[in-house]
């Protein structure tokens, strides 16, 4: 398999055949590759924007998939989301800089008592890597910090985790004070962790259940879009 | 040397371990987002009656109230400092109810994972996990704990560092790996990838096998994949999916249900069976009570287990490597 073997020249490729070599970087989890594709873009004259949505978002949407599908588990998607962090670095500023539009913003944490963040930044992540803001809380969250979160930051979306049966149900009371506090319906409420379900999100008051990364991300989209269609003076 | 165990498992074909530890004690007032470990010392009475409800109910092994208490974990509620100790207390409780029984069960020393992802991809290297582990076996065996018992890993590299750590301890031990991704742990190891590697550990254990994960379907399916002769082997399965009712966490499985479980999981080929969330001592009676008037009998079809149990929650056992159906450009060396 001499071919497998040849060198691959980034910068030798024409635009199109280069997005397709950083989905597969992505795939492999090559940071250095996508740093060099995403200066390249940039030299090429490729607005920042399009390059996040083309190149990165559509390249993690192939390993969200395949996650999703249970042919990539976390390791290969911590490589992935590793590698999608070097270009967004490159990325960020520029973004900012240019205006680009604003998908959504989440803030997100497990729950208190729990350490597990191994999933929460999984979906921190995939969410970053589909162009999201995203605020992190790291683990162990009180209902405070929560909605100290949520006054500060704004966001579209909170989103909390957890992994532990001992813990899943603070999820309940972190929206129980927020709809005491009748700010439940300001925020798309999504959760998620091994040991919750569907049914589950439903009964504490979530507006989904996201099982696992990938379909977070899918969730996230279709509420931010419904949110964005309602009417102002709802 | 033969601990007790093994001395169990020699004289038995099958032995009955206990239930959800979680679960039971919410039922007994434990408050979300608390350390359930510090009950050890604030209320024992609770943790007694905890382990006594396992071996009323017939259980042949209990887990030690120990599953969070190591420094990674702990140090969440200021008390990092106090996993040996905390998990010396579990075990003591454990050995006073256990030698009370007027019957061998023996005191198998919960060691729940460090929450944190190990090298190379994440920060926690194998030396400091082995410490980590190290100390919370300590302590356990300070207490009086026969065996220990390492439940719901989900990364092989854990594996190795909960090893090194009963090597170091000089204490048998038991592993149990949760398998909830698509058939796989959520790192992407397989039951019969386990097995090999537990075949290759220096101090293997005494038995391996599943716990938690999804439902009680999914766990059966794992044991058939751990494959013929490997074991002896544990199942430790949900007692059916979580719901939300009435404020509390509670799990659908019946306890009918969970003796149609122990039943299959046995026939599936575990020696060691017992419940994880939801599964309460009305479970283990009827599991017990199964285990003891029906025969053994051939591995089950998964069409069997679907109907007995419910279906499971992923197509695939997670046994053969999925592939893209995407055509991939050249694949690149990363090395």
């Amino acid at each position: 398999m001499s071919d497998e073997d040849d060198e691959i020249i980034l910068s030798e490729l024409p635009d199109d055949e280069l997005v397709q070599q950083m989905f597969d970087d992505l795939y492999d989890g090559l940071k250095d590759e996508i740093e060099e594709g995403v200066t390249i873009l940039l030299d090429r004259g490729w607005e920042p924007y399009r390059i996040l949505t083309e190149a990165l978002v559509g390249g993690m949407t192939i390993v969200g998939n395949d996650f999703r599908d249970g042919i990539l588990f976390v390791p290969e998607v911590l490589l992935a989301a590793n590698a999608m962090k070097g270009g967004m670095a490159i990325l960020k500023p520029l973004l900012i800089e240019t205006g680009a539009p604003q998908v959504g913003k989440m803030v997100i944490g497990t729950v208190k008592g729990d350490i597990h963040d191994i999933g929460k930044n999984l979906v921190g992540m995939m969410m970053e890597g589909a162009g999201f803001e995203v605020v992190d809380l790291g683990i162990n969250n009180d209902v405070d910090k929560y909605l100290g979160a949520l006054d500060t930051e704004k966001p579209d979306i909170l989103g909390m985790s957890a992994l532990l049966t001992t813990t899943m149900p603070y999820m309940k009371v972190v929206i129980d004070t927020m709809v005491e506090r009748g700010i439940r319906d300001d925020y798309i409420v999504l959760v998620g962790g091994a040991p919750l379900n569907e049914e589950f999100g439903k009964a504490i008051g979530a507006d989904a259940y996201c099982r696992d990364a990938a379909v977070a991300v899918e969730t996230a989209k279709e509420f931010v879009a419904r949110r964005h269609n309602r009417p102002a003076a709802g | 040397m033969s601990d007790a165990l093994t001395a169990l498992l020699t004289n038995r074909d099958w032995l009955l371990a206990d239930g959800a530890t979680g679960t039971n004690l919410f039922n007994a007032g434990l408050s979300s987002g608390d350390a359930p470990e510090f009950w050890n010392e604030d209320h024992p009475d609770r943790i007694r009656d905890l382990y006594r409800g396992s071996v009323d109910a017939g259980s042949d092994i209990f887990l030690t109230n120990t599953f969070g208490a190591n420094r990674a974990r702990l140090k969440l509620h200021d008390a990092g400092h106090r996993a040996a100790e905390l998990s010396r207390m579990g075990a003591e409780l454990g050995r006073e109810v256990a030698d009370a029984a007027g019957r061998p069960v023996v005191v198998a020393g919960s060691m729940g994972p460090t929450g944190e992802i190990m090298e190379p991809m994440g920060p926690l290297s194998h030396d400091q996990a082995v410490e980590i582990f190290h100390e919370q076996a300590e302590g356990l065996k300070a207490g009086g704990a026969d065996v220990l018992w390492v439940e719901t890993i989900s990364a092989p590299e854990e594996m190795k560092a909960a090893a090194e750590a009963a090597r170091l301890a000089g204490m048998p031990w038991v592993i149990t790996m949760s398998f909830d991704t698509a058939g796989r742990t959520m790192m992407g190891t397989a039951a019969p990838e386990m097995t090999r590697l537990v075949g290759r550990l220096p101090h293997p254990p005494v038995a391996y096998g599943a716990n938690c994960g999804v439902g009680a379907s999914d766990l059966v399916r794992t044991v058939l994949g751990f494959g013929e002769g490997a074991g002896p082997l544990v199942a430790k399965g949900n007692a059916g999916i979580p719901k939300y009712v009435d404020g509390h966490i509670h799990y659908d499985g019946t306890p009918d249900l969970m003796a149609d479980y122990a039943l299959l999981a046995r026939d599936a080929g575990a020696r060691i069976i017992g419940g994880c969330c939801g599964t309460t001592p009305a479970h283990l009676e009827k599991m017990r009570a199964a285990l003891e008037t029906v025969p053994k009998g051939a591995p089950p079809a998964l069409e069997e287990i679907a109907a007995k149990l419910g279906g499971f929650s992923s197509e695939g056992d997670g046994i053969a490597a999925k592939t893209s159906d995407r055509p991939r450009r050249r694949r690149r060396s990363t090395a």
